[in-house]
């Protein structure tokens, strides 16, 4: 019996995988890691500080393509008799453990928040507006963790990488081009997001939360007026029909609030909001409020930070 | 090309979410039902577009009782040719998508989209497991979607990025943000939409694999603290030593 732990490490190992594997070992079971591709056997090793007993590779498998990730993973369960499969709740995710459950006849749990407390998990419904708890009926048991919701926890070593013939077939799925804007920290895993609305008035003045963002290492995010008029790309809109994240500080500056938008931020842990507006209803969401004028607030806040980062250091 | 679009009623974006009966269901007091915006916005217009080009048909198929005939209307109005209610309770995405799956094997369709969530229950699950009941290659989260010949060619999102890719018909695509544009139906579409077909169809029998015990509404936040514009320090100071995210 063990926890299987799927694992994307295509471009390295993200805190998400580091979340992923605290998680399975709190299930209680030796915990094993199936990935795929050609990442270094020193990197994936150290799977192992946060429980993994193995790594699993099958090395003859590159890119994501769903049905071959499930027949690999398929192969893992059969060959270390899970009865446990984990997944972070990522874009690949979303496309493999559908297949998986199917596959398996094994219930799926998508986007779980907690550890399970007996049988039921607590996951976000509603686009985060309110929560649920959800039982699996089938002997074999599929979750998928949103990320940003438990600490990685290091109290091992790093363990063993094997080689894996995880029988993956054909491909399907032709890949013609993968487009990676560089140096941007991908939104639904940052732990702090820099967002703006309308309240910026237009693209050209984005400059200030830019720069807020790399003072503090953080994405930048946007509501959903701003994509959809193009003053910034659609994967930055975060709210109920864009990108649900919960990062550990959410500051919104010109956005008023809407429960649509709420509804993609409010897993946030700390929430600041700066608005010239004091009937804004973000403010009844936030922990700290700032009335004031983003304009001068924005670049205020980011000397505040500089000063910060340097008297820290 | 013979397209399958799934659709979904969720509660309008506005909706004030609420449980009842010891906090095990959704409170429908006073909701007002939608197509889920995912599936009208990307999968179905975009359906429709592909119809225009290239000929063909569009239906709906939703699984769900009765009541949820007025939304179907409404996908109908936007401009579906006909649309298909398996009758029973969506249980869980796995019985939902199995029965979908059921019905679009022994009926034939090209391309099978779904939206890429409900914004109720956010799962993301229905159209890989209908894929994978049908056999088929399921792309995720599709931004754009072409179809050239039997080949279709499809934007969709990675970690940190965007991938373009190919497959060949018959394939399952989940639509996100980027598809299409909302279509607002006219009072033709609304007319014309009564009196297009809605065939009500029983359920396989499929067991369900999960079920929702109970329910519950985030706690209240405390009280915000308002710092002055003229104070920022104060807020990174906050921020480093009260709240610790920084």
């Amino acid at each position: 019996m063990a926890t299987l732990v799927y694992i994307n490490s295509e471009n390295g190992l993200a805190k998400s995988a580091h979340e992923v594997v605290t998680y399975a070992k709190k299930l209680g079971e030796e915990v094993v890691v199936v990935t795929t591709g050609s990442q270094e056997e020193s990197t994936l090793s150290e799977l192992g500080k946060y429980g993994a007993s193995k790594v699993l590779v099958e090395k003859s498998v590159s890119g994501n393509d769903a049905q071959q990730l499930t027949r690999v993973i398929t192969s893992a369960v059969e060959s270390t008799s899970a009865n446990t499969i984990v997944f972070s709740h990522d874009l690949v995710a979303k496309a493999v453990a559908p297949r998986l459950s199917v596959k398996l006849k094994a219930g799926l749990i998508s986007g779980a928040i907690e550890v399970p407390n007996g049988h039921t998990v607590k996951v976000n419904v509603f686009s985060g507006k309110a929560f649920g708890n959800v039982t699996i009926a089938s002997d074999k048991k599929i979750i998928s963790l949103l990320p940003n919701s438990i600490q990685p926890e290091e109290n091992g070593s790093a363990c063993t990488v094997e080689s894996f013939d995880g029988n993956p077939g054909e491909i399907t799925i032709k890949l013609i081009e993968t487009k990676k804007p560089e140096g941007e920290i991908p939104l639904p895993e940052a732990e702090l997001v820099v967002s703006a609305g309308r309240g910026l008035k237009g693209p050209e003045n984005w400059l200030m939360v830019e720069d807020l963002a790399k003072e503090l290492g953080a994405a930048t995010a946007c509501s959903r007026p701003v994509a959809d008029i193009g003053w910034r790309p659609h994967h930055e809109h975060v709210g109920q029909t864009g990108v649900a994240i919960r990062p550990n500080l959410y500051i919104a500056a010109g956005i008023s609030g809407a429960i649509q938008h709420l509804a993609g931020v409010n897993g946030s842990k700390v929430i600041v909001v700066i608005n010239t507006d004091p009937e804004a209803p973000f403010f009844k969401a936030a922990d700290y409020g700032v009335l004031g004028d983003a304009f001068e607030v924005l670049p205020r806040l980011t000397e505040a930070v500089k000063k910060f980062k340097a008297s820290n250091q | 090309m013979k397209i399958l679009v799934c659709i979904s009623k969720s509660p309008d974006t506005t909706s004030k979410i609420a449980f009842t009966d010891g906090n095990s269901k959704f409170d429908e007091n006073g909701v007002q039902y939608i197509v889920n915006p995912y599936d009208e916005w990307y999968a179905l217009v975009r359906a429709l577009e592909l119809k225009e080009v290239a000929g063909g048909s569009v239906s709906i198929i939703t699984v769900g009782n009765a009541s949820d005939e007025a939304v179907m209307r409404k996908a109908l109005a936007i401009g579906a040719d006909e649309a298909i209610r398996i009758d029973a309770e969506p249980t869980d995405a796995y019985y939902v998508s199995m029965q979908i799956a059921e019905y679009a094997k022994a009926n034939g369709f090209d391309i099978v989209l779904t939206g890429k969530e409900t914004i109720n229950y956010n799962g993301s699950q229905v159209g890989g497991m209908i894929a994978e009941g049908m056999d088929l290659p399921f792309v995720s989260l599709a931004s754009k979607l072409e179809a050239n010949g039997n080949t279709l060619t499809l934007e969709t999102e990675i970690v940190g990025g965007i991938q373009i890719v190919e497959i060949d018909m018959p394939a399952v695509i989940s639509c996100a943000k980027g598809m299409a544009e909302q279509r607002i139906p006219n009072m033709r579409g609304i007319m014309a939409a009564r009196k297009k077909p809605l065939n009500v169809v029983p359920p396989a029998d499929i067991t369900p694999l999960t079920a929702f015990e109970s329910y519950a509404l985030p706690e209240a936040k405390s009280a915000c603290k308002m710092i002055e514009p003229e104070n920022m320090d104060e807020l990174v100071e906050l921020l480093h030593n009260e709240a610790k995210v920084i």
